[in-house]
């Protein structure tokens, strides 16, 4: 959005300066123009997204049931580290009547496409897997991005997070296996291993009291 | 300058006779990428034809400024900007239209609809002209995409604009809303069109 002139010697009226005024005056134009686009819209469009995730939350605890009355949903990060890597987690404490009902987080990974952004619920303990929605995912259309159906997505509803998911093909469905996707075996592959990965890493650090959960005032 | 095509010519020109997407095959990278459903085509056509409208005004008012060699530069620079709040307004109006859509929002930049009526038509013409000559191309190219649309959304899932259509039996072609079915389809209208004109070319 910014031309560059060198104005040299040589008379102004030939100078790039001279000749590139209306560039000039254009960008400048526009690029007001496109300030105060931004400044009205950047709260709309944050809100977008905060509101697509926050949609999603009581249903990944409670799943088809109406939520309860009296729902709470506290935004805040959870920081691990481990084998020397750091991460942060942002983190949904759902409670209800000031009892902490379950936990969703947003998780990402590798996908087959693209990066894939999930939101994981658990229940208060991180004992049991009560949800699993995909926010973000560019996988190949009517193959890997079937991901988001629920058909699919409720697999993961009611899993134990004592031992890791398996990814199955043969349809067998045991209490720790995942039916993969035909034709999609690495998107479905992906979603869990994001899934496995991210339980794994709240485990023990989460509990009813809050656990090293860190509020945040701004969600 | 009286050679130039009136407002009403140039609005029927770019309606079916130099139709952007089957005449002038302008623009296909968008009518490859997001035809795969009714919807989506018929946004992005809308956007298309948005900033073609401003980006033609801004250029008509501007033309006797223009440097012949600068002329580009301004194109891009006023196509950019339009495109960038075309962008930011699906964001906050349209949120899910505009995930649906992803990056080829952003990419309406370098269509080339938009450049080739910029330099074909707004610098050379009045501002009704090219007011004219933006909404009749913006027409062609909807018609373009959602023809191409109509066929990939029927055949790949039984559905119209997200709606069932085709009884649950339909065995959905899959790769009809696959990028193959994107060429397969274009090809194939386009093959058509070309035979019709030229059946009517021969009759006449």
């Amino acid at each position: 959005m910014e031309s560059s002139s060198s104005p040299s010697a040589g008379g102004f009226k030939n100078s790039n300066l001279a000749q590139a005024w209306l560039v000039l005056l254009l960008a400048l134009c526009f690029g007001s123009a496109l300030a105060a686009v931004q400044v009205q819209l950047s709260d709309t469009i944050a809100a977008n997204k905060l509101n697509e995730t926050l949609a999603q939350v009581p249903a990944l605890i409670w799943g088809k049931a109406p939520p309860p009355q009296n729902v709470q949903i506290t935004p805040g990060t959870l920081n691990v580290k481990k084998d020397g890597q750091a991460s942060s987690y942002t983190l949904y404490r759902v409670a209800q009547d000031n009892k902490t009902a379950g936990w969703v987080v947003k998780a990402d990974g590798q996908g087959y496409g693209d990066k894939l952004e999930l939101l994981i619920g658990t229940d208060a303990d991180v004992k049991k897997i009560t949800g699993l929605f995909v926010l973000e995912q560019k996988e190949t259309p009517g193959l890997g991005n079937r991901i988001s159906e629920p058909q699919w997505r409720n697999q993961f509803v009611g899993k134990s997070t004592a031992k890791p998911l398996e990814v199955v093909k043969d349809k067998s469905q045991g209490p720790a296996t995942i039916d993969a996707i035909t034709g999609a075996t690495i998107s479905s592959r992906s979603v869990t291993n994001i899934v496995n990965a991210t339980i794994g890493n709240l485990r023990g650090r989460l509990d009813a009291s809050g656990g090293q959960f860190t509020e945040r005032s701004q969600p | 300058m009286n050679d130039q095509p009136t407002a009403t010519e140039r609005f029927i020109q770019g309606i079916l006779p130099e139709n952007p997407t089957y005449r002038q095959l302008l623009g296909l990278c968008p009518t490859l990428a997001v035809t795969n459903g009714l919807k989506q085509a018929l946004t992005m056509a809308g956007a298309v034809t948005v900033v073609l409208f401003c980006a033609n005004i801004i250029v008509s008012l501007i033309r006797n400024l223009l440097k012949p060699h600068l002329r580009i530069v301004v194109f891009t620079l006023t196509i950019a900007t339009f495109v960038t709040m075309v962008d930011r307004f699906l964001a906050a109006y349209m949120y899910q239209m505009s995930k649906a859509l992803g990056p080829y929002i952003p990419l309406i930049i370098v269509n080339c609809i938009i450049i080739c009526r910029c330099e074909v038509c707004a610098s050379k013409q009045g501002l009704i002209a090219s007011g004219a000559d933006a909404i009749g191309q913006g027409i062609g190219f909807g018609l373009g995409l959602s023809s191409i649309a109509v066929v990939r959304e029927l055949l790949g899932t039984g559905a119209l604009a997200g709606v069932a259509v085709l009884p649950a039996a339909w065995p959905q072609w899959v790769i009809m809303v696959l990028p193959p079915g994107a060429f397969l389809t274009f090809g194939l209208l386009l093959g058509l069109i070309n035979w019709i004109q030229q059946r009517r070319s021969v009759e006449g």
